[in-house]
């Protein structure tokens, strides 16, 4: 079969993308390996919220008009909307039709999908940024007693055994996990490295209302001084709860999580962690500081300190002097290990020469480097720090869908 | 962020160093190094470290002249204390380290260094490496640093500094890490 343009993944990115190549008359096809909104649906733990408010979550002709506009999306509320938004805009989407492999073709690329070959001119590749879990090479030398698992297999604490868990990785799913497998009755310690801290709410408004009123989210990727660092930062230390509740280290060590250093390696069933907690700690309390001052400025300078509660800091990371270096996880006193250690895209069916010396996808915000025709979307900071987030893949997939459109009209 | 009518000088090359990272970035073969130290056994405690050579960018490269060092243990553990101890040079490297990297922060980020000094103790219970108490690690218990610093820039510019400057530390990282480390008869 012939198409003009292929969409990999029906997600939030691909069905943005679809919507704009309908707009362009631009016939296509959107390949979904499971259902619209697969990942949400069987890869996400059910009691999971988007970190950004609903007045946020916007695509393409669709933004929230429910009853609660500042608050946090059950993930089961995002299937429903991206199903309802995969029917609002019609986009033409084959589910059960699992991409095995994309190659380079005459006239542009070949797809085989599910018993499938079709043949396009162009094709977005919105397959999710977390298909896969990133877990460090040394975690195969966890005791066999341990029972490891990873964010996309988890579902709730009462699938993990009895005794204490190590939640590895201090990103939102780390902190989220931690409280929650905590509450459940079993002690978490909770391995930190580099992270970014932030409190759900500043002055009386959403975090991430700042992000956008300061212009932050606004930031593009060609104008950002380290880029690399930038698409490699852990997601932010938030949680979606109805109170709004912030979840930074101080929150979770006043309800009794231990805080440790990044886990190091594990060398005869001892996991080590890293020394250099204080300092990890001290440069997310000066990020942070940094982007509250600039909140504080951008408001004085928008006239509204007289609106807005007074600005106020928040106390520094407390780290205790007497934290181990070192965890016995022969001991039993471990049962669990939990990698929060971050996500990784699947492109493994990708059979192009794309790919830089750390097997990720050369591209220059989201036009694939070298060759024509092929795009990827719903990347973290692909085009603008908002890129990582819902409504990022608005604005992205206009301009990617500009650039396909006049690839095409080049060629024809 | 200081603004000054001068230029800030501190003597580091940032300009070379941020065009090191886009080239080794882009041939990363040269970006990997193997540092290197001799020793020879001079009597007792006392040996005799020598450093010229090492390689990188993709070949090998030799220090200005050979720096010499002559590494023993003082006169209370019996010995005769031709120099430093093994742990104090891992302190020397470490505060070195920190050092250069304040320097070279401070100089991307445009504040002009008057004076640094810094202190470095390291907190060792020696029972541990005298084998009479097996609950008694080897290494240092705990490590502190404390910089002294004139420069014009505020105290959270400052604590900025030294918390990048931790952040890219090699021997930091040495140190607070675990390291693969083998040892073995030539």
């Amino acid at each position: 079969m012939h198409t003009t343009a292929v969409v990999i993944g029906a997600g939030h990115a691909g069905l943005a993308m679809s919507r704009r190549l309908t707009q362009r008359s631009i016939d296509h096809a959107v390949l979904e390996r499971g259902e619209v909104a697969h990942s949400w649906r069987t890869q996400r733990w059910p009691s999971l919220r988007l970190l950004t408010p609903n007045w946020q979550t916007r695509l393409p002709g669709y933004h929230y008009a429910g009853d609660d506009p500042d608050g946090y999306m059950p993930v089961a509320e995002v299937v429903a909307t991206l199903t309802r938004y995969a029917r609002l805009v019609g986009a033409p989407v084959r589910t059960a039709a699992t991409v095995h492999a994309v190659r380079a073709a005459p006239q542009g690329f070949q797809i085989h999908a599910g018993d499938d070959v079709l043949y396009a001119r162009a094709v977005v590749l919105a397959a999710g940024a977390c298909t896969l879990p990133a877990i460090p090479a040394f975690a195969g030398a966890l005791p066999p007693t341990i029972t490891a698992l990873t964010p996309l297999t988890y579902r709730d604490p009462s699938q993990l055994p009895d005794g204490g868990t190590l939640v590895v990785g201090a990103s939102a799913t780390g902190v989220q996990l931690a409280e929650q497998i905590h509450r459940s009755g079993r002690p978490v310690t909770l391995a930190v490295g580099e992270h970014v801290r932030l409190p759900r709410t500043y002055r009386g408004r959403d975090i991430f209302w700042w992000l956008q009123a300061t212009g932050l989210l606004a930031e593009r990727y060609d104008q950002i001084d380290d880029l690399t660092r930038a698409r490699h930062l852990p997601s932010p230390q938030l949680t979606g709860t109805p109170e709004a509740t912030t979840t930074d280290l101080n929150a979770l060590i006043a309800q009794g999580v231990r805080i440790v250093g990044r886990l190091g390696r594990i060398t005869d069933g001892r996991a080590q962690f890293s020394g250099s907690l204080p300092n990890t700690c001290a440069l997310a309390d000066l990020k942070m500081n940094r982007f509250l001052n600039r909140a504080d400025e951008w408001a004085t300078a928008s006239g509204l300190d007289d609106e807005l509660p007074s600005p106020h800091r928040f106390a520094p990371t407390y780290v205790d002097p007497r934290t181990p270096l070192e965890l016995d996880l022969t001991r039993g006193e471990i049962t669990t290990v939990l990698w929060a250690t971050g996500f990784r895209p699947d492109h493994s069916w990708l059979d192009i020469p794309v790919w830089d010396r750390t097997g990720r996808i050369r591209h220059d915000g989201g036009v694939v480097t070298g060759a024509p025709g092929l795009y990827v979307l719903g990347l973290p900071v692909l085009r603008t720090r908002a890129s990582t987030y819902i409504h990022g893949a608005g604005p992205d997939s206009e301009v990617l869908a500009g650039h396909l459109h006049s690839f095409l009209s080049r060629r024809r | 962020m200081t603004i000054t009518d001068r230029p800030v000088d501190n003597g580091v090359n940032v300009q070379a160093l941020l065009g090191a990272r886009e080239a080794l970035s882009a041939a990363p073969e040269a970006a990997q190094f193997t540092w290197r130290a001799s020793c020879t056994w001079r009597n007792g405690t006392h040996s005799h470290s020598t450093v010229a050579g090492f390689t990188g960018l993709g070949a090998e490269q030799q220090h200005r002249s050979t720096y010499e060092f002559d590494v023993d243990h003082p006169e209370c553990f019996a010995s005769e204390d031709n120099g430093a101890t093994p742990v104090e040079f891992v302190l020397v490297g470490l505060v070195g380290c920190l050092t250069a990297g304040v320097a070279s922060v401070a100089q991307h980020r445009g504040i002009q260094l008057r004076s640094v000094t810094a202190t470095i103790e390291g907190e060792m219970n020696v029972l541990g490496i005298l084998g009479a108490d097996p609950g008694v690690r080897n290494g240092f218990e705990a490590i502190t640093v404390r910089f002294v610093i004139d420069a014009d820039a505020s105290r959270d510019d400052l604590q900025a500094l030294i918390a990048q400057s931790q952040k890219r530390s090699a021997v930091f990282d040495i140190v607070t890490n675990p390291t693969k480390v083998l040892v073995e008869l030539a």
